[in-house]
């Protein structure tokens, strides 16, 4: 079975939700674009999008049209010669209105998961649960003839376990995107000692045509991604507890936040990004992945108290920012949330008070925004992190030591054997979490 | 003529232009170009008729039967002929002469020319399928996604191929420039905010790739896509006093000529501009002049290939001494004929129905003095202005001679 042929039937689990959907319109999208070559004129192309929401799934179709055409647009010159044999399309909005029907018509929403019996190739986005997982893929390929391949978009579960639960051996792996999928650029790709060198192959060949930047992972829980920023974050967590032993607990989560975002010059704050990624995901993933974790303890009492109280950040559908640890407003920053009295405490104010705590910012400094399109990075960052070491402000010595945690956290990814070498850590935190420099580096000796 | 007025021509490149927020349409347009004219005259009674320019409407802003516009211009053009001329990109220049034509037939003493479009209503990939009908719908199928720049990028292909890209390229390069630090001189022009230091130099470091555009031509090669209006009052001499309008502000036309091209007919000759040089010649034969003595011209470059071969129509150049010729700064506004002095279609802008009236309006400021930082010095020896517009691939071409008219 070659590449086209293994992409004829597909199926997305999981696909009206915030990951499946973007794996949905990838595949669909990709989908479409082998359907229109010569060779595979007449044949037909089935994407099952199974999901449990009849209204999700609806909202998908939705979503699919609006992200097709606009990447219809943006490869006009191409359908244009896709569809020279259609005299019927003459205008650039014919092309495009006929490529979205050619792929919407490959798209199969249902809430039937029977519809995935007969697909060769399956991707799994449902919720980060073990056991649903292993049931979904077990029953699947017990109904399928068709001995199909399983790419499960897992971002923390080992993908052996799941192998071998679901007894697939051989015709699984890792094939984890980063949200949202339509945009992010890597993906983890990880295996198990028993994966088909044909389905890797293929696994590679599906990521190129996407054109995704592919990291390899061992496969170890939370993988290279997950495994650095559920670290990084329980330390971000931690040392704001520690600060809030000597000031109020708003006032400790608006410094580190403040430390991570400007001082290590990261595109968000620690407790921004806590709250983007969903107070709930990070502390089902840490549970997820400290049970396979030696001499270390995964867990943060604090997420626990959040999920209490009912504070889980996340996204609502518009794709607008949902309050966590911090309250937003049209995006911005203007309170953080206090479990004590379980109010919000507007950071006008205290802003002041800590950003003087903090110290005066070096002139050196250049925000993540201007500094990612510095052509030397590696200069201007010696500079800046040589400029911090020797400042002698609250700030700049949290940010030393934080930056330090960090490159720790990701040499420790290699020598635990998740990641095969330090490049490969830097490019998941450079093209997954758009950090401005890699956290294994030499800034913090 | 007398009394020129033009909106902003608007679009990406002006500052306060943001594609997502809500715009004027063409009525705010419409109703500023001709208000503007209405001005800097008395008695606006005394205008006999309209003609309005517009070349898409119907597909651009869903209305059609443009003509319709003149009474929300002001209650006194109420009740007056008004009719909308169509010629694709050449439709303001059919506009005037219409006019002309309507002043010399002694149908009217004072007729009121203007030329609009509103274009920026759609994605430009959807606007490539509007501009299209400019050319022959039996060709739209086989050609370029972006219809138009494929047919000029095709012209510049046999021209590098001919002439030598490298070669070809140093002239539109220095169109390019010429346009745009023409355009920083006037406040209405879309290039007006431009800052970039050295023009030349970005328009090399952006070679043209036809993955995602077209084979020859960057977008810098590329007039604008563009939401603007234009207008000027075309009168006779009694028409001229009943306006109020002193000699020496306005431009008399001494000659003109309106030709057009068989539409399913390909270009004769891809580097010629064939209906142009035949165009340009009969308007200048009618002045009684020859090109050396034009001192400043307005030319249709909707591609700066496209300004390239009418220097050579004009009879500036030989055949492929074009790029050459405005390589070595004749063209720009200290050279021999300054041509496009308020920056032209890659520099003002191109709202496609109004160019043709805004050539004449830019003749006209710079004839009379009243062009402001754009204002060039007329050689004595060259009084004359020219303007040349045309509408599809040089099918429709109107050509107008002019001279200060005191």
């Amino acid at each position: 079975m070659n590449y086209d042929e293994r992409l004829q039937h597909v199926a997305v689990l999981g696909a009206a939700g915030k990951m499946g959907s973007g794996i949905l319109l990838l595949t669909a999208v990709e989908m479409a674009d082998l359907s229109l070559k010569p060779e595979n004129k007449g044949k037909t192309f089935v994407l099952n999008a199974i999901d449990l929401s009849d209204e999700n799934l609806a909202g998908i179709m939705d979503y699919l049209r609006v992200q097709i055409l606009k990447m219809a647009e943006k490869k006009l010159i191409w359908l244009r010669q896709m569809y020279a044999d259609r005299a019927d399309l003459i205008d650039n909005d014919e092309i495009i209105n006929q490529y979205i029907t050619d792929a919407m018509r490959i798209v199969r929403p249902t809430t039937a998961i029977e519809a995935a019996y007969r697909a060769k190739l399956v991707f799994e986005a449902v919720s980060e649960n073990r056991a649903l997982k292993v049931k979904l893929l077990s029953q699947i390929d017990k109904n399928n003839p068709n001995k199909p391949w399983f790419f499960t978009n897992t971002s923390s579960v080992p993908i052996h376990l799941i192998e071998e639960e679901a007894e697939l051996t051989g015709r699984v792996l890792g094939f984890h995107f980063y949200n949202p999928p339509a945009i992010q650029k890597l993906v983890e790709l990880i295996v198990t000692p028993n994966t088909l060198p044909e389905t890797q192959a293929f696994a590679l060949d599906y990521a190129k045509a996407l054109k995704k930047v592919v990291v390899p992972s061992n496969d170890f829980a939370g993988f290279i991604g997950n495994g650095h920023f559920m670290r990084d974050a329980l330390y971000g967590i931690n040392k704001a507890l520690e600060l809030a032993a000597g000031r109020p607990f708003a006032e400790a989560v608006y410094i580190v936040n403040k430390v991570t975002q400007d001082y290590l010059v990261r595109p968000m704050g620690i407790f921004q990004l806590i709250d983007y990624v969903g107070v709930d995901v990070v502390q089902f993933i840490m549970n997820v992945m400290n049970p396979f974790l030696k001499d270390e303890d995964l867990h943060s009492k604090l997420l626990d108290q959040m999920m209490e109280l009912g504070v889980k950040g996340g996204q609502l559908p518009s794709g607008a920012q949902k309050d966590g640890f911090l309250k937003y407003e049209k995006g911005a920053v203007v309170a953080v949330y206090d479990p004590a009295t379980k109010s919000y405490i507007e950071t006008a104010t205290f802003a002041t008070a800590c950003d003087a705590w903090l110290g005066a910012m070096p002139d050196v400094w250049k925000p993540w925004k201007s500094a990612i399109k510095i052509a030397d990075k590696d200069s201007h960052f010696t500079q800046w992190f040589a400029t911090l070491k020797i400042f002698g402000s609250n700030g700049a010595a949290l940010a030393m030591a934080y930056g330090k945690n960090s490159d720790a956290i990701g040499r420790k990814l290699v020598s635990d054997g998740v990641a095969h070498n330090e490049a490969d850590v830097n490019t998941v935190m450079l093209t997954g979490f758009f950090h401005a420099y890699g956290p294994v580096n030499v800034y913090f000796v | 003529m007398a009394a020129g007025a033009n909106t902003i021509s608007m679009g990406t490149g002006r500052k306060e232009f943001n594609p997502r927020k809500e715009r004027p349409g063409l009525e705010h347009y419409i109703s500023e170009a001709g208000k503007g004219a209405l001005a800097q005259i008395t008695g606006p009674q005394n205008i006999d008729e309209v003609y309005i320019g517009n070349f898409a409407a119907e597909r651009f802003n869903k209305q059609g039967h443009t003509g319709g516009f003149a009474g929300m211009i002001d209650p006194v053009l109420e009740f007056k002929p008004s009719m909308r001329v169509e010629g694709a990109c050449g439709s303001g220049g059919l506009a005037v002469v219409s006019a002309i034509r309507s002043i010399l037939a002694e149908t009217s003493e004072v007729s009121l020319a203007l030329g609009f479009e509103v274009q920026n209503t759609v994605k430009a990939i959807y606007g490539a399928d509007i501009l299209a009908t400019a050319g022959w719908a039996k060709k739209r199928k086989a050609g370029h996604a972006y219809f138009f720049p494929g047919q000029f990028s095709d012209r510049a292909g046999v021209y590098y191929e001919k002439y030598g890209k490298d070669y070809a390229r140093k002239g539109m390069g220095r169109w390019f420039r010429n346009a745009i630090e023409n355009a920083r001189l006037d406040p209405t022009a879309q290039e007006y905010h431009n800052t970039v230091p050295d023009l030349e130099t970005a328009y090399g470091q952006a070679p043209p790739n036809g993955k995602y555009f077209v084979d020859h031509l960057n977008f810098y090669d590329c007039s604008k896509v563009s939401d603007g209006a234009s207008s000027i009052v075309v009168a006779s001499e009694e028409g001229l006093k009943k306006l109020g309008i002193n000699k020496k502000d306005a431009v008399e036309v001494i000659g003109f000529a309106q030709l057009t091209r068989n539409i399913t007919n390909d270009p004769p000759n891809p580097v010629e501009m064939t209906t142009i040089a035949k165009t340009a010649a009969l308007a200048l034969k009618n002045a009684g002049i020859t090109i050396e003595q034009v001192g400043t011209a307005e030319v249709h470059d909707c591609f700066s290939i496209a300004g390239i071969l009418v220097v050579e129509a004009l009879g500036l150049a030989a055949p492929g001494k074009g790029a050459e010729f405005v390589a070595n700064g004749n063209t720009a506004r200290d050279g021999i004929l300054p041509i496009n002095t308020t920056g032209g279609l890659i520099g003002w802008g191109h709202p496609t129905g109004g160019t043709g009236v805004h050539q004449a309006v830019t003749i006209w400021q710079q004839l009379t003095g009243k062009a402001g930082a754009a204002q060039i010095n007329m050689n004595a020896e060259r009084p004359y202005g020219l303007s040349i517009n045309m509408g599809g691939d040089d099918v429709t071409v109107v050509a107008i001679v002019y001279k200060r008219a005191e």
